[in-house]
């Protein structure tokens, strides 16, 4: 038996004519946080309900703590903590007894007013689901999602419609079940939360994987776009070594290098420094953000490799 | 502050899952409020109307003895099918089933709930409504109660059946109308405020609700024992109803 949270194998999701998900393969460890990251329409959710056992696979495997989701659904929902996108509350019904009933479906449910102390819903306890804000509705969405427990979560755009303060208590939460060792499968289209939440990220487009790797490698893999150097003003590089690579001084003493900086290059530049006498004080790097390697792979403005 | 989300899965015990999944049903039936006076107020029209007017032509000389059988039957049919039908729709429409599927309730516990929660309200519905009976006039038998009662819980089943049936394969608004339709048509054709066409046996197995109001009428006004024919027609509507609405019962 596999020891993986979930595992997904050239999973293909068909609606009628259009392929929304087209042989996609993604596995999340145990304990870790794996963000599948994609606009609107890349296939993200199709993913998830085939995970949640709510979509037959078109094509390829699906086990989710070595289970399968639709075989397996009795046995496997206890287990798992489900947030689906939108609505699925009963609209008359209050935030308070909405919570006590999933938490009553648990064999040791988390405290309730715990949870709607952590998640800012106490003072909506008495008030009906339907008279509940998006983002008071998403807070009460995640709350059933974890009051049973789980080992494993699947948060479908967990932070969509939240302001910012509910945006970071989330965000909170989710590092804190990651610490206490549940496993978090999570969609989103926010890069930041992708980068601050992630263990590993998929990035999802049109249906296929664009890329995985954790949010370093995926941003290393990228490569280095800037080198920061601090030394003496007024130098002026002459290095045949240096052609390729752009140097200019932004401010009296601060230079910027770019170029396709490796290791060689980077170490010409130090060389060239040291070689002209320079007291160089601070060396930075800069690296492309998740979100430059995000809008490469999913606009194909720039090549990434 | 850490480890209070460390995992400890599980589904508790079948039956609290069950019972609190009841208290909610009823709860929210008992919330809607208007929709709990609407199911019993048309039946309770009929039972003052037609059992104690000349308004329309009923056989045999005791009024009451007809109608108020027939109101019941009609009260069951209202609760299991039509108010059942509409509610489970919308509830689809909502997501709700769909966020149920995804806890640890499961299919079987989700029927059993619903179930449970239509039978108690039948119950005090039925309660009340032949207590009104008694209060105007009607003389109920008691020896063949318990005859009554099972056909009661197969016409329950019946209908309970379909209607989850109709919402598990029509948008929710087809679903509202279709089944105020057929409540309307079995209201009219179904033998309550007058004699049901006369088809014989064959009536019986169209008609579920003329069955069911023609055998409490025999157990409950004249004491008499539920014909056989009976018995098959509520019987066979329960299975296939109860067979079809398992098979296609969707979550989403």
């Amino acid at each position: 038996m596999s020891d993986d949270a979930v595992e997904v194998n050239g999973l293909v999701v068909r609606y009628g004519g259009t392929t929304a998900v087209d042989g996609v393969s993604l596995t999340v460890p145990r304990g870790r946080v794996l963000s599948l990251l994609g606009h609107n329409g890349a296939g993200k959710t199709s993913l998830l309900q085939v995970c949640e056992g709510f979509r037959k696979a078109d094509g390829g495997t699906v086990r989710v703590l070595g289970l399968d989701p639709i075989a397996d659904h009795d046995t496997l929902m206890p287990r798992l903590g489900i947030m689906l996108q939108s609505g699925g509350v009963y609209p008359w019904a209050t935030a308070g007894e909405i919570l006590r009933l999933f938490a009553s479906f648990a064999a040791s449910p988390l405290d309730v007013d715990m949870l709607l102390d952590r998640l800012g819903l106490r003072k909506f306890e008495r008030t009906r689901w339907r008279r509940l804000s998006g983002g008071e509705q998403q807070r009460l969405s995640l709350a059933i999602a974890l009051v049973g427990r789980p080992e494993l979560v699947f948060l479908d755009e967990p932070t969509a419609g939240m302001d910012t303060e509910a945006r970071h208590t989330t965000w909170r939460l989710i590092e804190e079940l990651r610490a206490d060792g549940v496993s978090v499968l999570l969609t989103t289209h926010l890069l930041d939360e992708a980068e601050r939440l992630a263990d590993d990220v998929v990035i999802m487009s049109s249906g296929v994987v664009a890329a995985t790797g954790t949010p370093a490698e995926l941003t290393a893999a990228a490569g280095i776009d800037l080198l920061e150097v601090r030394a003496e003003p007024g130098l002026k590089p002459a290095d045949g070594r240096l052609t390729d690579l752009k140097i200019s001084e932004t401010t009296p003493g601060e230079y910027a290098v770019t170029g396709a900086l490796d290791a060689a290059a980077i170490s010409a530049v130090l060389g060239w420094f040291a070689a002209a006498g320079a007291q160089v004080t601070a060396v930075n790097t800069r690296r492309r953000t998740l979100e430059d390697v995000y809008l490469a792979l999913t606009t194909g403005e720039k090549a990434y490799r | 502050m850490s480890g209070i989300f460390a995992p400890a899965p599980g589904r508790a015990p079948m039956r609290s899952v069950v019972a609190s999944q009841i208290r909610m049903e009823l709860t929210l039936t008992a919330r809607r409020g208007e929709a709990v006076v609407l199911a019993m107020g048309v039946p309770l029209l009929v039972l003052l109307g037609a059992g104690l007017t000349e308004v329309t032509n009923v056989p045999g000389n005791d009024r009451l003895a007809f109608v108020v059988p027939g109101v019941l039957a009609l009260t069951v049919m209202s609760t299991a099918f039509t108010g059942q039908a509409i509610t489970t729709g919308y509830e689809r429409a909502y997501g709700v089933l769909k966020r149920l599927g995804a806890s640890p309730l499961s299919r079987p516990g989700l029927l059993f709930a619903k179930t449970s929660a239509v039978l108690g309200l039948i119950v005090v519905q039925l309660v009340a409504l032949a207590a009104v009976g008694v209060a105007v006039g009607w003389r109920p038998h008691f020896g063949a109660t318990l005859s009554a009662v099972g056909v009661t819980v197969l016409a329950t089943a019946a209908y309970s059946g379909l209607a989850l049936l109709m919402a598990s394969v029509l948008r929710p608004e087809a679903t509202t109308g279709a089944a105020t339709l057929i409540y309307v048509l079995m209201l009219a054709a179904g033998g309550i405020m007058f004699a049901a066409p006369d088809l014989g046996t064959v009536g019986w197995f169209l008609l579920p609700l003329a069955a069911h109001a023609e055998a409490l009428r025999a157990t409950l006004s004249h004491d008499a024992s539920v014909p056989l024919s009976i018995w098959l027609s509520l019987g066979a509507w329960a299975v296939v109803f109860v067979t079809a609405a398992a098979r296609k019962f969707r979550w989403e």
